[in-house]
């Protein structure tokens, strides 16, 4: 399998460590051409305006939102959980995202910088010891569609699986333990595309 | 769970978010939209931009309160702003406001001549200018939870920017040369702790994101301090000081992201009006150069 992470802006580089330390093959994804080269996709922390705006300008936004709706499995953290999101609560003028998970998302829900934080997360299937969860600037799942399965909760979900996407409100990049990007290698993706060559 | 805010992963984590995108400064609500707009990750808010500090003189300091909350109501991406050197008290004032980052700037005029804010004793973190490796590691020590490098600000004149990049790169690329017996007096003799120079030595990198900063004015300049190693750059009156603003701010977003492809490059660098006029660094007198101020 060949990840690619998404290097227009944002802490890409520690996803592309993560991955590699996972043992997968990854890649940073800037153009069109590398992201046909990718069967998986990680959309990193970062300002999603900022993400949103590269990707209009340099003729990704279209061909991610298509690969997406064609079932590329994907894993957003923080801004990539807003870019995935059907729906953005207090988004910037005019900000786009890339869509395919239906949750809505409210954008900076967690508060400014000053509110950010770092806690023990009971994430599903992940425990001992639990997940230490940084959460900067963070957004928050305001509400889910019927496929949307919830991961993890602090007072709202923080973490949502649909199908082959993935998305959480905190950076599991940040911490040097790679449990969650295992469990969008293993439990996430795999399945999704071994479902998918199967039709 | 107990949660905790303030901690030195949340701090420096907060910069991290910030790599690969170009802080932009702005005086007013108008401008803070044009930089949302053109793809900035983050504002910085203040009363002037540096060649304006320059070319009025007098004592620069911290923005007006309501000027920042007015941008901070603006827009939608993370605000920063400027407490003078060693004034803890304005930095006081700027985390009660809720800005995202503050900068201690040499920009501003220095309000203690001898120490830095203690940077730990606040929730909020702090970015730093730095000339050399020393500089930087003396202040992630004082807590400086992001460091740029200080170029020289308001002049739009690129070569004291590459000149401190160049500084800390090398010394960076010394350190991981040296015996372990040898780091003693390297600590000793760039001023900074032994803990932190191990560090460097063992990792070859800042433990903080690095910026650029100070006379970056072009597309190909902001790709130029990207290849030397910058994480992200600041731009300040590089943009306001141009014929079309709202064009370069977006063309210095994109060269920043594609800074390794000249084609990109030299599509973004096309039509972009006049650039900054701009002051020669060497024609400073001294006491005007800003990047001589902290210590």
């Amino acid at each position: 399998m060949r990840v690619g992470v998404l290097a227009l802006q944002g802490d890409f580089r520690e996803h592309l460590f993560a991955l590699e330390e996972c043992g997968v093959s990854a890649s940073l994804v800037r153009r069109p051409s590398e992201l046909a080269a990718v069967d998986a996709l990680v959309l990193p922390g970062g300002e999603s305006t900022a993400i949103a705006n590269l990707a209009r300008s340099f003729d990704l936004f279209d061909p991610l939102k298509a690969r997406i709706a064609a079932g590329i499995p994907v894993y957003g953290s923080c801004a990539g959980m807003i870019l995935l999101a059907d729906r953005v609560l207090d988004a910037g003028v005019g900000q786009e995202t890339f869509g395919g998970l239906d949750i809505t998302v409210r954008r900076n829900a967690f508060g400014r910088q000053v509110d950010s934080f770092e806690t023990d997360l009971d994430f599903a299937g992940i425990t001992n010891p639990p997940v230490r969860a940084v959460f900067i600037r963070a957004p928050w799942v305001e509400s889910i569609g019927p496929n949307v399965e919830v991961l993890a909760t602090l007072d709202h979900a923080v973490a949502v699986r649909q199908g082959g996407l993935l998305a959480t409100s905190f950076h599991p990049e940040l911490t040097g333990d790679n449990r969650i990007h295992r469990f969008f290698i293993e439990s996430v993706a795999r399945p999704a595309l071994e479902k998918a060559a199967v039709k | 769970m107990s949660q905790n805010v303030g901690t030195a992963r949340v701090k420096r984590g907060m910069a991290e978010m910030l790599k690969g995108g170009v802080i932009m400064d702005v005086v007013n609500v108008e401008q803070a939209k044009i930089a949302e707009a053109a793809g900035a990750v983050a504002v910085m808010a203040l009363e002037r931009v540096p060649a304006d500090i320059r070319a009025q003189g007098g004592v620069a300091r911290m923005s007006d309160p309501d000027m920042i909350e007015k941008i901070k109501a603006a827009v939608s991406i993370p605000v920063m702003a400027k407490a003078r050197i060693g004034h803890f008290v304005e930095a006081q004032i700027l985390q009660s406001l809720g800005v995202d980052y503050i900068d201690e700037s040499e920009v501003l005029t220095p309000a203690d001549m001898e120490n830095h804010i203690d940077k730990w004793n606040f929730t909020i973190p702090f970015v730093c200018g730095a000339t050399n490796l020393g500089e930087a590691l003396r202040r992630i020590n004082e807590g400086a939870a992001m460091i740029r490098s200080k170029g020289e600000a308001g002049t739009g004149d690129v070569s004291n920017a590459m000149t401190h990049m160049r500084s800390i790169g090398g010394e960076i690329r010394r350190l991981s040369t040296l015996r372990e017996d040898e780091l003693y007096v390297a600590a000793k003799n760039m001023q900074a702790p032994y803990d932190l120079v191990k560090e460097v030595a063992e990792t070859g990198k800042l433990p903080v994101v690095l910026f650029t900063a100070g006379g970056i004015a072009t597309p190909a300049d902001a790709a130029l301090m990207m290849q030397m190693g910058a994480d992200g750059v600041f731009i300040g009156s590089g943009i306001y000081k141009s014929g079309d603003p709202a064009a370069r701010a977006a063309a210095c977003v994109k060269a920043t992201t594609f800074f390794d492809d000249a084609k990109v490059l030299a599509d973004v660098s096309r039509g972009l009006g006049e650039a900054m006029v701009g002051i020669n660094v060497a024609d400073l007198p001294v006491a005007h150069r800003l990047a001589e101020r902290g210590w």
